[in-house]
């Protein structure tokens, strides 16, 4: 490892623009002639559009246009779409209410748009878009599952009878009621995953320009994913072909999921700006997020595990009801069914696994990927499973969760997932270490002289990222490959540009993947850039969301600059008149092993653009692309322990330590790796503590400003004690298995273990806010 | 926001002719709580007259028994004033758990008490102290000045100059903070008056706004000590009741946080 090679705690390149200021974001850039968007939205959760009247709008200051949801479906622009088909357990496809990207007819959710105003500025919009008149008939309103699932509950879509999306089954059946009908034990649970708002920093915004010499659309867009972008648009939305089509994702203020989608607001721009023929500029405020970006989580389950008589799993059976909201968003049917129940094996030997997942529609914005996405769902419900039946068989929760691991890899699971590698006994070993868990109990009784419960709680993560192969999700239904691209452009100075299909919306991409160069050819990594977010620029690309960007991402750099690598060293043999396979790569130059023979890099790179001297047959220039496509999920994992006190006046909850011991196979930037486990259990814990996003039985949002969601702040969390146990994955030649959404998806079930061990009470759910921990506590 | 006119006084009088001659005006101090419904378009005043930068409604005087605290006076300020700290601590206290960073530069205590929002921290301070507000017309006791949600003795156009506290024996605040806001979820202020008086205000709990809690007062009238207010009970009817705390956590907190703001007083 170099001073900035892998491995190396490289300070991020990018922070500078962007602890500056200097950052430039969508709502940064003013194009000539712009006008500003502003969206009409319901204020009902369910109603019809009886009749919109602009007229008063259109005479107002300012105002360029108003135009409405049936507008846009006489346009033809298409419906939006959800890429990943499932089957229900009849065979049946999956129901898909419609959704025009304004409401022409029915609005479904509040803040669902029906209408927009364009003009000269912003607040002009927004002024006109207060004297659209909408005449609304209220529908009667279901804003839960529970509740939507009733028969004679108000129905959401004609296409979807009694608002279910699905009914989807995972595993075997009869194997699984065998082995509970053995089981020495049965443990239950039912558990409810908080919906949860995403809230990433930058709102989202979206500028679209169209040129109509050209006939050509330009969209800058708060996305993850442009490419991604550009293909829905054109291939389902009528928007342009790709070619006409460019998609820009300029510096994004962080997406958790929310800016994977494309939403009603881009489409609209696009298509207002061809019909107003100026570009179109829309913002949206922290309101505006609240109301449309995609919730996540949100499911109800039921769970039982078997145990025999040595306190082995025999067998686990799941139902989950997961709410949707009132639309399937674009990766919404994965998150519950191949995010979620392909990951219940968790980390433990459970020979037999049945689930059963219902998707239902309510009248709620739509749910989807929320960083970790369905693997959060799946590591909690295992997690509060296995500390429940710890209690119940009264054994110590980590020595069941001993007797369970798997030990053994590669492992096939009974619900799809073959996991590569691992060592769960190391992780949590480790973890177990850090917190002295040994001490625990005389802690705990020193805190029950002062008065305060002190608990502690285990959580054995797994989850399975990279979010690939493609041929294997193509197998499940998703509609796109999940490979990636990359092109390393070697310039005639020798100076690197790095092309890359993935997105870096705050993961430090610009630090990270220059390291990879670096290592290779020990080069200073100011000369090399990072070139994403663009699709005039970047070949293609899936974008970055399943902690993909290095395990996917980085490995199509390294095939490319292997390529590269290749065709340099035949340019610097021919120069050095040397043996190919005699050239090595050190310091920035190839040199003739063993000799002190060498030529720079620069050197080389100029050969490759004067062409003067290159090896017979050799094409000019120094330029590879490769794509690639990988070969299993990959499976971070590892536990995490917290251990804290509960106030039994308040029932108010203090941290005294949080352990994490996480297996990420090689690390390139620890650094870097440690911001991702940090933000990942401060919104684990938000989960755990504080987040919900409600709605009231008329669908109201009661949670839609931060005066009332409640957002982790750095008070309420405690500082982090990480480590990491690596096995390193087979899958990849860096044996990269990515840190992401690890944070996330194993923090919450930590939590709460530890707050039900404290006050002696298995039954809680999340948030465990003061007032529900004060209530438990208090229950008879 | 709508359009407004935006008017920076350098006097009371010259802010109190200004508010006369406009149409809707508004008063404005550390905007803290008039800034954000202006921009979610809730309020529309025609003139907003800007109080903050008026020498004579800034800073804190202590003479004698008495800490006065002029109404533009910063939360932040208050928090790091050496009179303040020195004759009522408990006060200090109180405005280094307010909202956050940025609301306690900005906001101000004229405006807080104007607003008298039912989960405030300082209309809690001004009933249990026994404080008198000070107006460009009149003095009016606390006991006369919150008149219930968002509402108070304040006639249109009236400025608030400063609040005057009665230095206490002891005095104590704990406030269980609102996850999401910082406000009171619910807050106690105590405070034993020189004469031996006792006085008990708790915010963020009454569905009608600050209020005190008598029973509390005789229970520490009778007995200084925080065992003392374990056998009150707290009434949960016409508490508040809302995604963050049920009425009858609130009324247990009422309690728990008296019991502590007790023991802080000492
Ligand atoms: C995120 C956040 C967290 C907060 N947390 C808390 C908290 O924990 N505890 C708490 O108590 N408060 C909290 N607040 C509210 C804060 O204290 C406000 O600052 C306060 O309510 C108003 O004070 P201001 O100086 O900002 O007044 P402004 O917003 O400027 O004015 C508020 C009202 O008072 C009137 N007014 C102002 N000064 C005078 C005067 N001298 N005479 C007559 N009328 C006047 C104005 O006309 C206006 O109607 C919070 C606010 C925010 C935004």
């Amino acid at each position: 490892m170099g001073v900035e090679g892998i491995g190396a705690r490289v300070v991020r390149k990018e922070d500078k623009r962007f602890i500056t200021g200097k950052g430039r974001y969508v709502d940064d850039i003013k194009l000539q002639g712009m006008t500003f968007a502003h969206f009409v939205r319901s204020p009902h959760a369910h109603a019809k559009v009886k009749k919109i009247d602009s007229s008063a709008a259109l005479k107002m200051p300012g105002v360029v246009a108003v135009l409405t949801g049936q507008q846009i479906v006489d346009d033809k622009v298409g419906n939006l779409i959800c890429g990943w088909a499932i089957t229900s357990k009849d065979g049946s496809p999956m129901k898909m209410g419609a959704w025009p990207a304004m409401a022409p007819e029915t609005v479904r959710f509040v803040g669902q748009a029906v209408a927009v105003v364009i003009a000269d500025s912003k607040n002009l919009a927004r002024d006109a878009a207060e004297a659209v008149v909408v005449d609304y008939e209220e529908l009667p309103v279901v804003a839960d599952v529970h509740a939507a699932i009733k028969s004679g509950a108000p129905q959401l879509h004609p296409e979807a009878p009694g608002n279910q999306v699905y009914d989807w089954v995972i595993g075997d059946e009869g194997a699984t009621d065998a082995a509970f009908a053995k089981a020495a034990n049965v443990v239950k649970l039912d558990v409810t995953n908080n919906r949860l708002a995403p809230n990433a920093m930058e709102p989202r915004a979206a500028i679209a320009d169209y040129d109509a010499a050209e006939e050509h659309f330009t969209l800058y867009t708060t996305s993850q994913n442009p490419h991604v972008a550009r293909l829905v648009l054109s291939a389902f939305y009528n928007i342009a072909p790709e070619h006409k089509l460019r998609v820009i994702a300029p510096d994004v203020g962080g997406g958790f999921g929310s800016k994977i989608y494309i939403y009603p607001e881009e489409m609209v721009a696009l298509w207002a700006s061809k019909k107003v023929g100026r570009p179109v500029k829309w913002t949206g405020d922290r309101t505006e997020a609240f109301l449309t970006d995609a919730h996540g989580r949100d499911h109800v389950t039921h769970a039982e595990m078997a145990f025999d008589a040595n306190n082995k799993i025999t067998g686990l059976k799941v139902k989950t009801y997961a709410n949707f909201g009132a639309y399937m968003s674009l990766f919404s049917s994965a998150v519950p069914t191949y995010l979620y129940a392909t990951l219940l094996s968790g980390q433990y030997n459970i020979p037999a696994i049945h689930a059963e997942v219902i998707g239902v529609y309510t009248n709620t914005v739509p749910v989807d990927a929320y960083r970790g996405a369905g693997r959060p769902e799946a590591s909690y419900l295992i997690e509060r499973l296995m500390e429940t039946a710890a209690r119940q068989l009264k054994v110590d929760p980590a020595a069941l969760r001993k007797t369970n691991f798997i030990t053994q890899f590669p492992h096939q699971t009974p619900v799809i997932m073959a996991y590569d590698i691992g060592d769960f006994n190391a992780s949590l070993d480790a973890a177990m270490k850090a917190i002295d868990y040994a001490g625990f109990a005389s802690r705990k009784a020193q805190a029950k002289a002062q008065g305060k419960l002190r608990g502690i709680g285990l959580s054995c993560y797994i989850e399975a990222c990279g979010i690939a192969p493609s041929k294997a999700v193509g197998s499940l239904g998703a509609g796109v490959g999940l490979w990636e691209s990359a092109e390393v452009r070697v310039n005639p100075v020798g100076t690197i540009e790095i092309l890359t299909g993935s997105h870096s919306h705050g993961q430090g991409h610009e630090t990270t993947f220059c390291q990879l160069v670096a290592e290779r050819l020990g080069i200073p990594i100011s000369q090399v850039s990072i070139v994403h977010g663009d699709t005039d620029k970047v070949q293609f690309g899936m974008g970055t969301y399943g902690s993909r960007s290095a395990a996917v991402g980085l490995t199509a750099i390294l095939k490319a600059m292997e390529k590269m690598e290749a065709k340099a060293k035949k340019i610097a043999a021919h120069a050095l008149e040397a043996s190919e396979a005699d050239i090595v790569i050190e310091n920035g130059e190839f040199k003739v092993t063993g000799t002190d023979k060498a030529i720079a890099l620069p050197m080389v790179a100029l050969a490759a653009y004067t062409a003067h001297n290159l090896p017979d047959g050799m094409e000019p220039g120094l330029k590879e692309s490769a794509f690639y496509d990988p070969t299993n999920f990959t499976f971070p994992a590892g536990t995490y322990i917290c251990e804290l006190e509960v106030d039994p006046g308040t029932g108010k909850t203090s941290f005294v330590n949080f352990v994490a011991a996480d297996d990420f196979g090689r690390l390139i930037n620890p650094m870097i790796v440690e911001g991702q486990v940090h933000g990942g259990l401060v919104q684990g814990i938000g989960q755990a503590l504080l987040e919900h996003a409600i709605y009231d039985a008329n669908g109201q949002p009661v949670t839609a400003s931060f005066m009332d969601y409640a957002m982790p702040r750095a008070d309420d969390v405690p500082s982090f004690n990480l480590s990491h146990t690596t096995t390193l994955c087979p899958g990849n030649p860096l044996g990269i298995k990515g840190c992401g959404e690890a944070g996330a998806i194993g923090a919450s079930a930590a939590v709460i273990n530890a707050i039900t061990d404290a006050i002696g009470k298995n039954n809680l759910e999340m948030p465990a806010t003061p007032d529900r921990v004060w209530r438990t506590i208090h229950a008879a | 926001m709508y359009q407004t006119t935006y008017h920076r006084a350098s006097s009371v009088d010259e802010a109190a002719s200004l508010f006369a001659k406009s149409s809707e005006a508004k008063f404005l101090a550390g905007g803290q709580t008039l800034l954000p419904v202006m921009k979610q378009r809730l309020a529309s005043p025609s003139d907003v007259i800007d109080l903050g930068k008026i020498k004579e409604l800034q800073g804190v005087e202590l003479s004698g028994d008495v800490l006065t605290i002029k109404a533009a006076t910063t939360y932040y300020d208050i928090m790091t004033n050496a009179d303040v700290k020195k004759a009522i601590p408990a006060i200090a206290h109180l405005t280094s758990v307010l909202g956050d960073p940025a609301v306690r530069y900005r906001g101000t205590i004229g405006g807080s008490i104007a607003n008298n929002d039912p989960a405030a921290d300082f209309p809690a301070a001004l009933l249990a102290l026994g404080a008198t507000v000070k107006t460009n017309k009149r003095s009016i006791t606390a006991d006369d000045f919150f008149k219930g949600l968002f509402t108070t003795a304040l006639e249109d156009g009236e400025i608030i100059t400063a609040v005057s506290f009665p230095v206490p024996a002891k005095a104590g605040y704990e406030k269980m903070r609102h996850p999401a806001s910082r406000f009171a979820l619910t807050g106690v202020f105590v405070a034993q008056t020189k004469s031996g008086e006792v006085r008990v205000a708790a915010t963020g709990a009454s569905q009608s706004g600050v209020m005190r809690v008598p029973a509390i007062e005789a229970a520490l009238k009778a007995n200084w000590s925080p065992s003392a207010i374990d056998s009150v009970s707290i009434s949960a009817s016409n508490l508040l009741a809302d995604i963050h705390g049920t009425a009858e956590y609130r009324a247990n907190l009422v309690k728990v946080m008296a019991q502590r703001a007790v023991t802080a007083a000492g």
